[in-house]
């Protein structure tokens, strides 16, 4: 009797929480949509000279994994700067962060014979082999922003410039505080195991030894991830007890960092950040917090790299120089995107 | 004791003030405070108390005002709390004799879903539920692998860690998830402090409280010291070893996920990059405590001390504005340090 009601009981119990498990599972399948709902159109592009239809050609485009949002900016410029263009078909792998991989990758599409072949390759100096061999083989490389080990290796370098964004950013915050004696500035740098966090690093340096009333009080490396950026600027904010500007290195750590200055309830200083989030500049617009600016490093160039492939597929240059090759080289500028300029700078923000 | 693991959700609405139940019932014969003190003076968290001192000597010298201050102190203890929460749970699976790969995973996976749009709508009430659920499930999917596999839980949480990851990337196609629920960001803020504690370092203190409750006065501590010291006498003594595996992955798996809430809080944003390494840190704070890699001993407060010890030499690198790679280096030589005089110190014990 008393065993038969216990057997009862603990049936009820297992289809009380069998119940609440399946619901907790469909409820939670739901919640893995990111859908806003409001599906804006990316209108990412800057007005493109309107060029007439030429002959076909084919790109082949090889990037990493889309593992944080300006990686996966970068595939999206490519993609709908490549559906702009009638004449333009685009073949894009799927992203990988392992070498040998992403060499397999690249020799398919230059066994597929396209007519261009568009890299940002995981590791530049471990792909240099590739981009050698898809040049031998007569098929012309546009290396993207991560550049490779030998000018051999590719017809195009096209990326950002990391000791222009400290330059830049340097300059300014110089003259933000170019009235200010005695001025503190702090930097909240990347990932010191990364050769670009020493370049901005160096170019900030630079900047500001132009302002003889700044003194860099501190620097700490965050990993480029909202959590480090947390931990180490709430670290940052402890030490310093006041300070005049700070210079992110990443918007994406940003995030964290503004977190961490919220939570201190800190507003004494300005804070210009780097690469060019989306968040970031939603920031600047409002102007509500102590992000005042930040340098970028724009996922536009990845369009920009379409538009250097096609040309070189149809034998052209580029519109607006006189030259009738396209460049060797293109270093992109690292703009201070303001209050005063967000605007035009807003659509090419990335999340 | 399932009754002592499913209660722990209870305790993770970070409102909740800090457990009135977390001082155990005495056992019939021994004072209380004995069995605290004898606890508390065991050899190893001895010497990380002493090493925990000598890091605070250090801080007053080099930076007497940034680093004794309240602030300080409430910054530390914050920057400990995610980290320790998932510690504590790993110190259960290490006891047992097991090993969890996965805990920096199911952070991660739990965080992000829990900050996707779709859950944001539920509010914070949503949010807590998704991040442990998603935890307590990733721990149960664990735990049935090991324990009715059977697999090695090497191998059955390193394919949690890649597949957590991966599903995290997914949901988030490596962007940054924001949170706007006003809610949760001001949990994370001054203004939620009670009596100048932050509610996340509540949270820590009541994951500890209950851990240690778990660990040395229920039948659920004992039978995971039991299967970690010698599975096959644990069997032969009618412990059901299978199903206590399946609890304890279950236990560290619902840790994440408070964690990973306690992390969405503190940066208010999920990302799929959150809890990066937290494998190691967890279980170099667990060893470092003097828990044995093997199994079957271990302590929760030594877990606990292992956490503070590393934070502070972060608040101590980051005040004196030091770099990276110094701290990393320190780190190294903190574990070989401790593991080295624990040893010697235990050989010394009769």
């Amino acid at each position: 009797m008393s065993a038969s009601s216990a057997r009862r009981f603990a049936s009820r119990r297992g289809l009380l929480f069998g119940g609440a498990a399946a619901s907790a599972g469909v409820l939670l399948a739901g919640c893995t949509s990111n859908d806003t709902g409001d599906d804006e159109e990316d209108s990412q592009q800057a007005p493109a000279a309107e060029e007439s239809e030429g002959p076909p050609v084919t790109i082949g485009f090889a990037g990493p994994q889309a593992d944080h949002g300006w990686l996966n900016a970068i595939n999206e410029n490519a993609r709908s700067r490549a559906e702009t263009y009638a004449d333009v078909t685009l073949e894009i792998t799927e992203g990988s962060n392992d070498t040998a991989t992403q060499i397999g990758q690249i020799e398919t599409l230059i066994n597929s014979e396209v007519d261009v072949l568009v890299i940002l390759p995981a590791d530049g100096i471990a792909l240099t082999q590739i981009g050698l061999t898809a040049m031998r083989a007569g098929i012309p490389v546009i290396n993207l922003d991560r550049i490779f080990d030998s000018p051999q290796a590719y017809r195009c370098w096209i990326g950002g410039d990391n000791y222009g964004m400290g330059l830049n950013a340097g300059h300014f915050i110089g003259e933000q505080l170019r009235d200010v004696q005695n001025a503190r500035v702090v930097e909240l740098s990347g990932p010191d195991n990364l050769e670009l966090t020493g370049q901005r690093t160096q170019g900030f340096d630079d900047a500001l030894a132009n302002y003889p009333n700044i003194e860099k009080v501190a620097r700490q490396a965050a990993e480029f991830t909202v959590e480090s950026g947390q931990e180490v600027m709430s670290g940052l904010l402890q030490a310093q007890s006041e300070f005049d500007a700070l210079w992110n290195h990443d918007d994406d750590q940003g995030v964290g960092a503004l977190r961490a200055i919220d939570q201190a309830g800190r507003d004494e200083f300005i804070m210009v950040g780097g690469a060019g989030a989306r968040s970031a500049m939603d920031a600047i617009q409002a102007d509500n917090s102590v992000l005042k600016a930040t340098v970028l490093y724009p996922p536009t160039m990845a369009a920009s790299a379409i538009d250097l492939a096609r040309a070189l597929g149809q034998a052209k240059g580029i519109g607006g120089l006189a030259e009738f090759e396209i460049p060797s080289s293109v270093t992109l500028y690292s703009a201070v995107v303001t209050k005063e300029n967000v605007e035009q700078y807003l659509p090419t923000g990335f999340n | 004791m399932t009754h002592g693991a499913t209660s722990e959700p209870a305790s993770s609405p970070p409102l909740g003030k800090p457990q009135p139940d977390a001082p155990p019932p005495p056992a019939p014969g021994k004072p209380v405070g004995r069995v605290l003190l004898g606890r508390l003076a065991d050899v190893h968290s001895l010497s990380l108390i002493g090493v925990l001192a000598v890091l605070a000597i250090i801080g007053a010298i080099t930076k007497p005002d940034a680093f004794l201050s309240t602030d300080n102190l409430q910054l530390i203890l914050t920057q400990a709390s995610v980290i320790g929460v998932v510690t504590v749970g790993v110190t259960f699976v290490i006891i047992g004799g097991g090993i969890d790969l996965s805990v920096g995973a199911i952070v991660a996976l739990a965080s992000v879903w829990c900050t996707t749009v779709a859950t944001q709508d539920y509010g914070m009430a949503g949010m807590i539920f998704t991040a442990l659920i998603v935890g307590l499930g990733c721990g149960l999917v664990n735990g049935v692998l090991i324990a009715y596999g059977p697999m090695v839980p090497f191998v059955a949480t390193l394919a949690m860690l890649a597949s957590a990851r991966g599903l995290a990337l997914q949901i988030t196609e490596g962007r940054t998830q924001v949170v706007s629920v006003d809610a949760v960001l001001d949990l994370g803020g001054r203004d939620a402090y009670i009596f100048g504690i932050p509610p996340l370092v509540l949270i820590f203190a009541g994951v500890t409280a209950i851990g240690w409750v778990l660990l040395n006065r229920t039948t659920f501590g004992r039978r995971t010291v039991a299967i970690g010291g010698n599975p096959e006498a644990a069997r032969l003594a009618g412990i059901a070893v299978k199903r206590q595996r399946l609890m304890i992955y279950a236990l560290s798996g619902l840790c994440c996920g408070i964690a990973a809430f306690m992390l969405v809080v503190l940066s208010g944003s999920g990302q799929n990059t959150n809890g990066n390494l937290y494998e190691l840190n967890a279980i170099a704070a667990a060893i470092i405590g003097g828990t044995l890699l093997s199994g079957g001993r271990g302590t929760i407060i030594g877990s606990v001390l292992g956490v503070l010890v590393f934070t502070t030499i972060t608040n101590l690198f980051t005040l004196n504005n030091l770099d990276s790679a110094g701290q990393q280096i320190a780190q190294g030589a903190i574990i070989v340090a401790a593991v080295l005089l624990q040893r010697r110190s235990a050989a010394q014990q009769p």
